[in-house]
C-alpha cells in the first residue's frame, strides 16, 4: 500500500547505483543457463538418434544387398521325369530330385570329381537349399522347359553370403567356423568368374519366414502389419472420433461423463501386454476366432489405440474457438450442422495427427501379440486377415533370437524397413495436416 | 466414403464369420524356444515336400506357455503341437484332461546338449560340476561349515582355472534349461565336492537338501539370462572373462566368437552327447492331440515327417543344425510308438 502511495518518495532516497541494480546480470545469467541446458538436452537427443541409427544403418545396410551364384541349370529329362510320366502323374514334376540338377552345373562349373562325394557335397552345400522348390516352381510354371538349359540365379546358402561380405572372421581356425576352406576358395573361383556375385536384394521384402537366412524376408510380416494398420484405422478412427465428439459436445457434465473421461485417461497408459490378455481371453476363448490371425491383431491394437485417438480428437475439438459455434450457431445451423460442418474441419489436422502417432505406437507393438499368437513362425503368405500372419516388430525380435550371422545384419535390415514405414506414415501425417489446417 | 462403408462391412463380415470359420486347414504349433528353429525347419520342409498342406505355423514362447495353450481343449482354436524342451509334469496332465484334452501323444524328437562357452580368445578351459557348484552356489563348505560363497576369482576354485573374476551369464528361471543345468552340473558339483554330505547333517527334509544344494549366488557373480542366447553371447562380448551358458546348436553357429568348455574332459559335440559322455544334455519333446488327427488336414503327415529319418537322423538337416540324433533303435521305437498311437 505505502509503495503505491509514495513511489516517487522511495526511488528519490535511494543511491543511484543500487537503483539500476535490479538483477539485471543474474536474470541475463539465468537466461544464458537455461539456453545451454535446452541446447544441450537438444545435443544429447541428437548424439543418442545419430548412434542409434548408425548402428542400426551399419549393421544392416548389407541386408539390403544378396550373394546370388548364376548357373546354366540343364533341365535334364533324365533326372526330373526319368520314366515320362508327367503327363499322368502330376506329382512327378512335384517330387522331383531338383538338387540333383543343381549340383551337376556346380560340378561341371567348379570342374569337380562327381565322384567325391564328400568334396561336391561342401560344393551343393554353398547353394541355398530353397533352390530345389525354385527349380520346381520353374518347372511346373513351364514344363516345356525339361530338355533345356537355362541360366539361373540361384541363392548362394547363407554362411557363404556373410563370408563373401566379410561378416565371417576367416583368420581363426577352419573346424571353429561354418565355412570352409575349400569353400572359400571355390567363393573367389565363382566370383572372379563373375558367376557369384552381390546384388539387390528383393527377397527380404517378398519372402515370408523362413530357416535358412537367404530366403528369409519380411513379406508375410509386411503384409500382416498392413492389414492390421488397415483394421486399426477403419475401426478406431470412426469410432474415436464419434466417441469424442459425443464427449466432448453432445454429453452433459455429470459424474457419470467425469468417470468415463477418467477412465479414457487410464486406459491410455495401461500397459500394451494387457490389451492382448484381453484380446486372448475376448476374441480367441469366448468368440472363437482363430489365432495368430491379422483381424484379432487389428481388434487388439484398435483397443489400445482407441483412448490415443479419443484424447488427441478431445483436445483438438476443444481448441477450436466458441466463437466459431457462436456464429454457426446464430446463422441458425443446427447443433449437428455447426459440429460437421464447421468445427470438425477445423479439427481435423489434430484429429488426424493424433490418429496417425496411434498407428505409428500400435504398428510398432509386438507384446499384445505375443499372446494371441502372432509371434509365429509363418512361411505362407496370408491370403486374407483371417489366415495367420506375423508383423513387423514381431519379425525384428524373432530375426533378434536365431543363432545365425546372416540373421544380424537382417535383423537391423527389418528395423530400416519399420523405420522407412514410419517416416512415410509421419510424411502423411504433415501432408494431411497441410491439406486440412485453415485459418480463422 | 464409399470405399471407407465398404471395407467397414466387410470387415464387419469377417469378424462375425470368424466366430463359425471354416475348418482350419494349417497346422497350428506352440512352445518352447530350444525346440522352435528344429520346428521351424521341419516345418519349412514339409510345406515344400507336401504342397497340398499349408506351412504350419510355428509360435514361440516357452514351454510351459505353450502347453498351457495346448491344454485349454480340443477344437479348432485350440493348437494342435506343443514343443516342449522337458518332459510334460503331472499337474499339466491334469490340467489337459480336465479341459477335454484326454489323448496326448509324446513324440521325443532327439537331445539338445548344453555346453559352457567363453570368448574365443580366452586360454582352453576345463571345467567339471563341482568347480560351478563351487563358483556359483550361494552357499559352499568352508572349513566343514555350509558359509556364504566366499570366491570372487575362478582361480580360488580350482588352481586350475585361469586367474579371473568369476562371471557367470546362467538361463533364468523361466528358462527349460535352467533345470538341466541344476540337476546336471549343480546337483552333481554338490555330490562330487562333498558338500551334499554337509547339506545332510545340516538339514534333514530332503527337497530342502536338494534346493540347498541348487541355489545360485545372489550377489551378482552370477547373472540370470532371461532373454535368449543371443543376450549371453553379447554379455560374452562385453566381458571377456565371463562363462556362458548355451545350446549347442547356438555354439556352433557362432563357434568363430565362442570358445567351449570341456566337462569332465569331454568336448561337447553331437557324438559324446549321442553316447551319453558329455554329462549335459536333455531330451526334447513335441505333444500331439490325437483328437486333432484326421481333423486338421496335414497333421499325421506332419509328425510322420519330423520323425522320419530324413529329419532327426544322424545325417539329417536338424542334425546339421545342432539336433543330437537319438540312437537308432531309440528312433526306430519312437517311430513305432506313435504309430501304435500310444497315449500319455
Amino acid at each position: 500500500m505505502t509503495d503505491l502511495a509514495s513511489p516517487t518518495v522511495r526511488v528519490s532516497t535511494r543511491p543511484a547505483e543500487t537503483r539500476r541494480d535490479i538483477g539485471i546480470k543474474r536474470r541475463y545469467a539465468a537466461e544464458r543457463r537455461f539456453r545451454v541446458y535446452g541446447i544441450s538436452a537438444i545435443t544429447l537427443g541428437l548424439l543418442f538418434l545419430a548412434l542409434l541409427l548408425s548402428t542400426v544403418v551399419s549393421n544392416g545396410y548389407t541386408a539390403f544387398l544378396q550373394t546370388t551364384i548364376t548357373l546354366p541349370i540343364e533341365f535334364s529329362e533324365k533326372v526330373i521325369d526319368p520314366k515320362n510320366e508327367r503327363s499322368t502323374d502330376a506329382k512327378q514334376l512335384m517330387t522331383a530330385n531338383y538338387p540333383l540338377l543343381v549340383r551337376d552345373a556346380l560340378v561341371k562349373q567348379l570342374g569337380l570329381d562327381a565322384t567325391k562325394r564328400p568334396q561336391v557335397k561342401q560344393a551343393t552345400d554353398m547353394v541355398s537349399a530353397s533352390a530345389r522348390t525354385q527349380l520346381r516352381d520353374m518347372v511346373v510354371a513351364d514344363p516345356s522347359i525339361i530338355g533345356k538349359t537355362v541360366p539361373v540365379t540361384l541363392l548362394a546358402e547363407a554362411n557363404i553370403d556373410s563370408a563373401f561380405k566379410g561378416q565371417i572372421d576367416l583368420s581363426v581356425a577352419e573346424t571353429n567356423r561354418k565355412v570352409k576352406d575349400q569353400q572359400v576358395a571355390w567363393m573367389n573361383q565363382l566370383a572372379d568368374a563373375g558367376v557369384l556375385k552381390k546384388s539387390f536384394n528383393t527377397g527380404i521384402f517378398s519372402f515370408g519366414a523362413s530357416s535358412r537366412p537367404e530366403a528369409a524376408g519380411v513379406g508375410v510380416a509386411l503384409i500382416g502389419s498392413l492389414y492390421m494398420m488397415l483394421i486399426v484405422l477403419v475401426l478406431s478412427l470412426p469410432i474415436g472420433v464419434a466417441a469424442s465428439i459425443y464427449l466432448e459436445e453432445f454429453a452433459p457434465k455429470n459424474r457419470l461423463t467425469d468417470l468415463i473421461e477418467v477412465n479414457i485417461n487410464n486406459l491410455a497408459a495401461v500397459p500394451s501386454i494387457v490389451y492382448g490378455l484381453l484380446g486372448l481371453a475376448v476374441f480367441i476363448n469366448f468368440a472363437g476366432m482363430p489365432r495368430s490371425a491379422a483381424l484379432v491383431g487389428g481388434f487388439v491394437l484398435t483397443l489400445m489405440t482407441l483412448p490415443t485417438i479419443i484424447i488427441a480428437t478431445r483436445a483438438a475439438l476443444k481448441a477450436v474457438p466458441p466463437s466459431i459455434r457462436s456464429a454457426a450457431l446464430g446463422l441458425g445451423a443446427s447443433k449437428m450442422q455447426t459440429i460437421f460442418h464447421h468445427v470438425l474441419p477445423l479439427a481435423m489436422p489434430g484429429i488426424l495427427t493424433g490418429t496417425i502417432i496411434g498407428l505409428a505406437h500400435a504398428l510398432g507393438e509386438t507384446a499384445p501379440l505375443l499372446l494371441i499368437g502372432m509371434v509365429a513362425f509363418v512361411v505362407d503368405f496370408p491370403g486374407s486377415p483371417l489366415e495367420p500372419s506375423t508383423a513387423l516388430p514381431v519379425q525384428i525380435y524373432m530375426w533378434a533370437n536365431e543363432a545365425e550371422r546372416a540373421f544380424v545384419e537382417r535383423t537391423s535390415g527389418a528395423i530400416i524397413i519399420l523405420l522407412i514405414f514410419l517416416v512415410f506414415m509421419n510424411l502423411g501425417a504433415i501432408l494431411l495436416r497441410r491439406r486440412f489446417e485453415r485459418r480463422w | 466414403m464409399k470405399v471407407l462403408k465398404l471395407t467397414v462391412a466387410a470387415l464387419v463380415a469377417s469378424a462375425a464369420f470368424a466366430g463359425a470359420a471354416a475348418a482350419r486347414d494349417q497346422i497350428q504349433v506352440a512352445g518352447s524356444s530350444t525346440v522352435l528353429p528344429y520346428a521351424k525347419i521341419v516345418a519349412e520342409t514339409f510345406g515344400e515336400t507336401f504342397p497340398d498342406f499349408k506351412t504350419p505355423v510355428v509360435e514361440s514362447g516357452g514351454s510351459s506357455a505353450g502347453l498351457k495353450e495346448f491344454c485349454k481343449g480340443v477344437g479348432e482354436d485350440t493348437i494342435d503341437i506343443a514343443n516342449s524342451s522337458r518332459k510334460i509334469k503331472d499337474s499339466e496332465v491334469e490340467a489337459c484332461k480336465a479341459a477335454g484334452v484326454t489323448e496326448i501323444q509324446e513324440v521325443k524328437i532327439g537331445y539338445d546338449g548344453i555346453v559352457f562357452a567363453t570368448d574365443a580368445g580366452n586360454a582352453d578351459l576345463a571345467l567339471k560340476p563341482e568347480h560351478l557348484y563351487k563358483a556359483l552356489a550361494a552357499e559352499v563348505v568352508v572349513d566343514g561349515k555350509l558359509a556364504a560363497n566366499p570366491y570372487k576369482k575362478w582361480s580360488e576354485v580350482d588352481a586350475s582355472l585361469p586367474d579371473a573374476e568369476i562371471a557367470a551369464y546362467i538361463p533364468g528361471q523361466k528358462h527349460g534349461t535352467r533345470e538341466v543345468f541344476e540337476e546336471k552340473i549343480l546337483a552333481a558339483g554338490c555330490k562330487a565336492s562333498g558338500a551334499q554330505d554337509v547339506i545332510k547333517a545340516a538339514v534333514s527334509d530332503e527337497k530342502q537338501q536338494h534346493s540347498k544344494c541348487v541355489a545360485v549366488r545372489k550377489d551378482g557373480l552370477a547373472v540370470d539370462i532371461d532373454g535368449d542366447y543371443t543376450e549371453t553371447l553379447a554379455r560374452i562380448a562385453s566381458n571377456k572373462s565371463g562363462i556362458g551358458v548355451f545350446g549347442l546348436s547356438f555354439y556352433e553357429n557362432n563357434a568363430d566368437k565362442l570358445k567351449v568348455a570341456t566337462v569332465n574332459g569331454i568336448v561337447p559335440s553331437t557324438e559324446t552327447i549321442a553316447s551319453g559322455e558329455y554329462p549335459v544334455s536333455r531330451p526334447l519333446f513335441f505333444y500331439v492331440k490325437k483328437a486333432h488327427m484326421g481333423v486338421v488336414p496335414g497333421l499325421k503327415e506332419y509328425v510322420e515327417f519330423f520323425i522320419d529319418d530324413q529329419m532327426i537322423g544322424p545325417d539329417s538337416p536338424l542334425a546339421e543344425y545342432g539336433l543330437v540324433a537319438a540312437p537308432d533303435a531309440e528312433r526306430e521305437e519312437i517311430r513305432k510308438a506313435f504309430e501304435a498311437g500310444n497315449m500319455l
